[in-house]
C-alpha cells in the first residue's frame, strides 16, 4: 500500500507544501540562532562570527538581571517537574491499577484536560484563586501554579508505559512473598521507570519555557527567564535577547531529545 | 498408593462467582502431600480459576480451601507457602535470571548473599548456570520456562502451581520437559498441581486427575482409571480417542450388560450402577481393543465391511461400517502387522473385543 499510485509522495504539490511548512517552522528559529552571533548592534546586518551577545549575557549591564530570573526558572522548573512527576505517577498507578471504578474515565478527563482549557484562561483563574484566597504573589504562586499545569504532561507518558506492563508482574511478586508496596518498589516502579524520566523531562521543559500563566501569577520583581526576556524585548530587541534565547532554545532541544530517547529504550534488554 | 498421607489441599464445595457468572460449581476435592495431581479440561473450565483461588489471587465465593489443614481465605497471596508458575511465566524483565531465582527467597528475608547462593543451585537444577547474567528477554521461550519453574522452586513452597507451563513450547521441548517435570517432583518432593488442557500431557505426567468441565468436576482418579474406565460420556470423550456409540440396554446382569446397536448387532458391555434395563445409553470401547478377523472369533465379534485404511505413523487406524449399523475405529500398531493382517477397503470382516472392553456410560 506504501508503494505504488496512492503512495502519498506521489501526490501532486506534496513535496512543495511540506517543505513550505518546514519553512515556516523552523527558518525563525535559524534565523535567530544565526544572528544570536552576529557581531553587529544591527538585528539584521551580518558584521561577522562573534561570542559577542553570549559574554553580553553573562556580563552586560542586564546580565544580574538575567542570572537571577535563570536561577529562578530553574528552581522552579526542578521542584515543579519533580512533583507533578510524583503525582502523576501515583495517579497513573490508580488509574491503570485500580480496576474498573466509577469514575474512572471522568478522572482520566479531569487529569488531561488542563492540556486543552486555553492557557490564558488557566492563568486568569489560577491569579483569581491566589488573589481570593489572599495569598501573596511571588515564587511561591508561580511553583504552585506550574506543579498544576506540569502534572497532565508527566502524566501521559507515565500513563502509556504503565498500560504496557501486565499486572501479573505483580502478583508474580506477591506470589513470591513480596507485600503489596514491594511488588510496587520492586517490580512496578522499575519497570516504569522510563516513563516517569520522560514524563519529569517534558513537565521540566513546559514549565522552564512557560510564559503566560507565569507572568499572570508572578508577584512585581519575581522573574523567571521567559518573563525576563519579555520585559527586555519591551524595552527595545537588542541581538543579547537572540543569544538567550538560542541558549533556552538549545536545553528544550535537550531535554526534548533525551526524553524522546529514554521513552523509547527498554530497561529489560 | 497409600492414604495415610496429609492431604496438601482440602477443597470444600468451593464455588466461585464472577457477578452472576457461575466459574466454579461446587467442587470438591483433596490433593494429597508430595503428588503430581493435573487439573484437566477444555478451555474456560476453570482451572485457572481454581488456581488462582489456591493462590490467593481470587477469592472464594462459597466454601473453603484449606492448606495442610489451615484455612487460607484470609491469608494474601504473599503469606501462603504455595508458588506458581504462570502460563505466560512472567518473569521479571528488568532483572536478571539469577536476580528472579533469587527474588522469592529475598523477599521471604534471606539475605541477599543467601539468597543469591541457593538461587545458583536451583538454577543448577534447571540447568541454566550459564546464563545467570543474561535478562529474561535473551533467553528462548524454553529456557524461559525453566527460569520460571526455578524462580517457583527456590523458596521451598509446599505446593507448586503450575499453570499450563508447557503449552507455548514446541512438541519435542514439550515431551522433554514433561519427563523433567516429573523427575523435578520426585526429586524435590513437592506437590505439584498441573493445570493442561492436553490429555496426553495429563496421562503422562500425573498421579491422579482430575477431569473438569463447564465449572464442574466429571471424574477424578489416576491416570489408568481415567482412561480405561471413564465415567461419563464427557470424560469418555475427552480422554484420548474412542468409538462412542448409541446402545440400547436389553439386559443387566452381573455386572454386564446385554445391549444391541443400530442396526441390530448384539454385544455386552460392562454395566454401570445408574444404568437398568430399556435405556438408550452411550457407550465407549477404545479403539486398540479392537481387533480385525475373516471368521466370527470366541471374543464378541460384529460383521461389518472394511471402509478405510489410515496410516498414522505408529498406528494403522481401519474404519469399519457394520452393516446397517454405525461405523467402528480399530487401531492396529504398526508393529504388529507380522502378526496381524491389513484388511483391504471392501474387504467384508468381523471386528472383535475383548469381554469388558466397551463400558456403558452415564450422560
Ligand atoms: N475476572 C473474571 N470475570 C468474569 N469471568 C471470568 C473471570 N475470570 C474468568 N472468568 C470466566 O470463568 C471461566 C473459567 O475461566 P478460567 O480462566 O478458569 O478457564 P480455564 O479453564 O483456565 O481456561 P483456559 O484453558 O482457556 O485457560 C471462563 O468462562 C471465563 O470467561
Ligand atoms: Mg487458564
Amino acid at each position: 500500500m506504501s508503494k505504488g499510485k496512492y503512495d502519498i509522495k506521489s501526490f501532486p504539490g506534496f513535496r512543495a507544501i511540506t517543505l513550505l511548512c518546514l519553512f515556516i517552522l523552523y527558518a525563525p528559529l535559524l534565523v535567530v540562532t544565526v544572528y544570536s552571533f552576529n557581531d553587529s548592534q544591527s538585528l539584521t546586518v551580518w558584521e561577522g562570527l562573534s561570542w559577542r551577545w553570549y559574554a553580553d549575557v553573562f556580563t552586560g549591564p542586564e546580565s544580574g538581571k538575567f542570572k537571577e530570573a535563570a536561577r529562578n526558572s530553574f528552581v522552579i522548573a526542578i521542584v515543579a517537574a519533580t512533583t507533578a512527576t510524583i503525582i502523576a505517577t501515583l495517579a497513573a498507578t490508580a488509574m491503570v491499577r485500580g480496576g474498573k471504578f466509577k469514575l474512572r474515565s471522568i478522572s482520566f478527563g479531569l487529569i488531561s484536560l488542563p492540556l486543552m482549557v486555553p492557557e490564558i484562561v488557566t492563568a486568569v483563574a489560577v491569579l483569581i484563586f491566589f488573589n481570593s484566597i489572599g495569598f501573596e504573589r511571588g515564587l511561591m504562586t508561580i511553583l504552585i501554579s506550574h506543579i498544576a499545569f506540569c502534572i497532565p504532561f508527566a502524566y501521559l507518558p507515565i500513563s502509556a508505559r504503565m498500560q504496557g506492563i501486565e499486572d501479573t508482574y505483580e502478583q508474580a511478586a506477591m506470589d513470591l512473598y513480596a507485600t503489596k508496596r514491594q511488588a510496587f518498589t520492586k517490580i512496578l516502579l522499575p519497570l516504569m521507570m522510563p516513563g516517569i524520566i520522560s514524563g519529569f523531562l517534558l513537565a521540566f521543559i513546559v514549565s522552564l519555557d512557560d510564559f503566560i500563566i507565569t507572568n499572570f501569577v508572578k508577584g512585581a520583581g519575581v522573574e523567571t527567564l521567559p518573563t525576563a526576556i519579555f520585559g527586555s524585548v519591551k524595552q527595545g530587541l537588542k541581538p543579547n535577547i537572540m543569544a538567550i534565547s538560542t541558549m533556552l532554545l538549545s536545553v528544550s532541544v535537550v531535554m526534548v531529545t533525551i526524553s524522546y530517547f529514554v521513552s523509547k529504550s527498554d530497561n529489560t534488554k | 498408593m497409600s492414604d495415610e498421607r496429609e492431604n496438601a489441599i482440602d477443597v470444600r464445595e468451593a464455588v466461585k462467582r464472577y457477578g452472576d457468572f457461575t466459574a466454579l460449581k461446587t467442587i470438591s476435592l483433596t490433593i494429597k502431600d508430595n503428588e503430581f495431581f493435573t487439573l484437566l479440561g477444555p478451555s474456560g473450565c476453570g482451572k485457572t480459576t481454581l488456581l488462582r483461588m489456591i493462590a490467593g489471587f481470587e477469592n472464594v465465593t462459597e466454601g473453603e480451601i484449606l492448606l495442610y489443614g489451615q484455612e487460607i481465605e484470609n491469608l494474601p497471596p504473599y503469606k501462603r507457602p504455595v508458588n506458581t508458575v504462570f502460563q505466560n511465566y512472567a518473569l521479571f524483565p528488568h532483572m536478571t535470571i539469577l536476580d528472579n531465582v533469587a527474588f522469592g527467597l529475598e523477599m521471604r528475608g534471606n539475605s541477599k548473599a543467601d539468597a543469591r547462593k541457593r538461587a545458583g543451585e536451583v538454577l543448577e537444577l534447571v540447568q541454566l548456570s550459564q546464563f545467570a547474567a543474561r535478562k529474561p528477554s535473551q533467553l528462548s521461550g524454553g529456557q524461559q520456562q525453566r527460569v520460571a519453574l526455578a524462580r517457583a522452586l527456590a523458596p521451598q513452597p509446599k505446593v507448586l502451581l503450575l499453570d499450563e507451563p508447557l503449552s507455548a513450547l514446541d512438541l519435542k521441548l514439550r515431551k522433554a520437559m514433561q519427563i523433567e517435570l516429573k523427575h523435578l517432583q520426585r526429586e524435590t518432593g513437592i506437590t505439584f498441581i498441573f493445570v493442561t488442557h492436553d490429555q496426553e500431557e495429563a496421562l503422562t505426567m500425573s498421579d491422579r486427575i482430575a477431569v473438569m468441565s463447564a465449572g464442574e468436576l466429571q471424574q477424578l482418579g489416576e491416570a489408568r482409571d481415567i482412561y480405561e474406565r471413564p465415567r461419563n460420556m464427557f470424560v469418555a470423550d475427552f480422554i484420548g480417542e474412542t468409538n462412542l456409540l448409541e446402545v440400547s440396554v436389553d439386559a443387566v446382569e452381573g455386572g454386564r450388560a446385554k445391549c444391541h446397536l443400530g442396526g441390530g448387532h448384539e454385544l455386552t458391555c460392562n454395566a454401570v450402577d445408574e444404568i437398568g434395563a430399556g435405556s438408550t445409553v452411550h457407550m465407549s470401547v477404545r479403539p486398540e481393543r479392537l481387533f480385525m478377523s475373516d471368521a466370527p472369533t470366541e471374543s464378541e465379534s460384529l460383521k461389518g465391511t472394511v471402509k478405510e485404511n489410515i496410516y498414522i505413523g505408529t498406528d494403522l487406524s481401519t474404519i469399519i461400517a457394520l452393516a446397517d449399523g454405525p461405523d467402528f475405529i480399530v487401531r492396529t500398531s504398526n508393529s504388529d502387522r507380522g502378526i496381524k493382517r491389513i484388511f483391504e477397503p471392501g474387504s467384508d470382516i468381523y471386528v472383535n473385543m475383548e469381554q469388558g472392553a466397551a463400558r456403558l456410560l452415564i450422560d
